[in-house]
């Protein structure tokens, strides 16, 4: 079977299926056959009930796991970390706990072989970027000595820095109290519209992905597999988070996730 | 500087109480084996700059050497034994294997084969630290959640990145504790090693002021000898202190 790639697909994932290798259960694939597009400069969601791959999804295009079947392509290529920039933002943040917000911040850089201590230019883009963030005042603290939200920000920071080709985040802000979540998505929308990088999103948040994506995957479980596709009009769209259309859609998509759910578990009971 | 004025002054108090109870006892037990502080004192700032110095330069310089011997082989066997499982699982039997034989009865078999001079000395010491090394650094990387790992793998780090970036740091606190460790038994060991086939060092002193029967130096000696080893833990707390700066409190 031959299958297409849009030009203007930043990520395609190409009846994808990992399966994880581990002494209890040898053979249940976390993901099988999965096949998605991400156009360039958009954000896609990725929304499904725990358990069902999502983070394995991530993992792949990461280079993280080694794919049974299929493959990862990246603007056509395959999945390279070496050769695309990739932003990891996993869901407990990645911060080196022995390396200050600063230097936590500059590491995606550095690892590239492209920040330069002292270079004017550099240290501006740093200095705009925790500005923005509002996390100016804690370049030579510890990760330990930041709230949950703050250490989101220095998480963001690192990737945004690093101008990456595409952005993956896992459930990036579901550890933070609702108040503070909202807060981030602003903050990360704000962010992402200077330079609309590519991004993955996993979450298990209806709302988060009405307000992210503009475009939003359903995924089921057992094994992980793609549900539903559809186009989200009302993604990045802060001034429609209010409106009725927008409660009026996550009521319907929480009732779609929950029947994907239940099917699953009826699945379970009969087998 | 409040906080170190602080330690200073805590540690001032305690060496003076302990000088108290030593006292005490001179003057109750009132034996020559047992002779008061002041006289140890003075009978020490006689012969330090004279004799002991140089004995305590040999004893220091064969500590440094036996420790730096079994850093530069114990480090990276440890970090290869953390990262790579297939060369753990063909290392660790004989890491384990060796680890619980008592190395100092091996002495008679290293005087054999290093001969009696410096190398069988500083072989010992690299025998005492050297397990200790490899055991605190390999499991220090062994507990480390893979998911530490990823920042770095997602962005292509090469292997001397992700060495310098997350296992350097990471195994850093536990080596540090094992040289604080071993160094203790390698103080003791160096006093024993150096009773046979030398006439320098700590040991070799303390030993012939016990045979010519002059307590005074016999003390002086062994005060110096613990001196020595205050300032070994002192000088890794610093290390520690600079090094591991994310764990200060």
């Amino acid at each position: 079977m031959k299958w297409h790639m849009n030009p203007t697909d930043m990520i395609a994932f190409d009846h994808l299926t990992v399966r994880y290798r581990s002494a209890e259960c040898a053979a249940a694939a976390a993901i099988a056959d999965v096949s998605l597009t991400v156009p360039q400069g958009t954000v896609c969601a990725i929304i499904g009930p725990s358990g069902c791959g999502k983070s394995t999804l991530l993992r792949a295009v990461a280079g993280l796991v080694r794919p049974e079947g299929g493959c990862v392509k990246i603007a056509g290529g395959k999945a390279d970390p070496k050769k695309y920039r990739i932003g990891f933002m996993p869901q407990n943040y990645g911060l080196l706990p022995w390396q200050t917000v600063r230097e936590n911040i500059v590491l995606g850089c550095r690892i590239r072989h492209d920040w330069h201590a002292g270079r004017e230019e550099d240290e501006a883009r740093l200095a705009r970027l925790m500005a923005a963030l509002h996390i100016e005042g804690l370049a030579t603290r510890y990760p330990h000595e930041l709230s949950g939200g703050q250490q989101q920000r220095v998480s963001l920071a690192r990737s945004f820095l690093l101008q990456p080709d595409i952005l993956l985040m896992d459930e990036p802000f579901s550890a933070l109290d609702a108040i503070t979540r909202e807060e981030m998505q602003d903050v990360f929308l704000a962010l992402w519209q200077e330079q609309h990088v590519t991004t993955l999103l996993v979450t298990h948040y209806v709302e988060e992905a009405l307000y992210l994506g503009q475009k939003i995957a359903l995924m089921a479980a057992d094994p992980g597999r793609i549900a539903r596709v559809f186009d989200n009009s009302l993604g990045g769209c802060p001034e429609k988070r209010g409106s009725r259309e927008f409660f009026e859609m996550s009521r319907a998509l929480r009732e779609e996730i929950r029947g994907i759910s239940a099917q699953h578990a009826g699945e379970g009971a009969a087998s | 500087m409040k906080g170190i004025s602080h330690t200073l002054l805590s540690y001032l108090t305690a060496a003076v109480f302990l000088l108290a109870i030593w006292w005490g006892l001179a003057l109750l037990l009132e034996l020559p084996i047992v002779p008061t502080p002041d006289k140890v004192f003075v009978r020490l700032t006689n012969v330090f700059a004279r004799d002991i110095l140089e004995h305590a330069a040999y004893s220091l310089w064969r500590i440094a050497a036996g420790l730096g011997l079994a850093v530069c082989i114990g480090y990276p066997l440890g970090v290869i034994m953390g990262y790579f499982r297939q060369a753990d699982r063909f290392l660790s039997p004989f890491v384990y294997l060796t680890y619980p034989i008592p190395k100092i009865a091996l002495l008679p078999i290293l005087m054999l084969l290093a001969g009696v001079g410096e190398l069988s000395k500083i072989l010992m010491i690299f025998l005492i630290i050297v397990f200790q090394v490899v055991v605190a650094v390999r499991d220090a990387i062994r507990t480390l959640p893979e998911e530490r790992y990823y920042p770095l793998y997602s962005l292509g780090a090469s292997l001397g990145q992700i060495f310098r970036f997350v296992i350097l740091p990471a195994s850093l606190p536990k080596f540090i504790t094992a040289i604080r460790v071993a160094m203790a038994t390698a103080v003791s060991v160096l006093f024993f090693t150096e009773t046979f086939g030398t006439q320098y060092g700590m040991g070799y002193y303390i030993m012939d002021a016990w045979l010519r029967v002059n307590y005074l130096e016999m003390y002086a000696g062994i005060l110096v000898l613990s001196v020595m080893g205050l300032l070994l833990f002192g000088i890794i707390d610093c290390f520690e202190h600079v090094a591991c700066r994310w764990q200060r409190k």
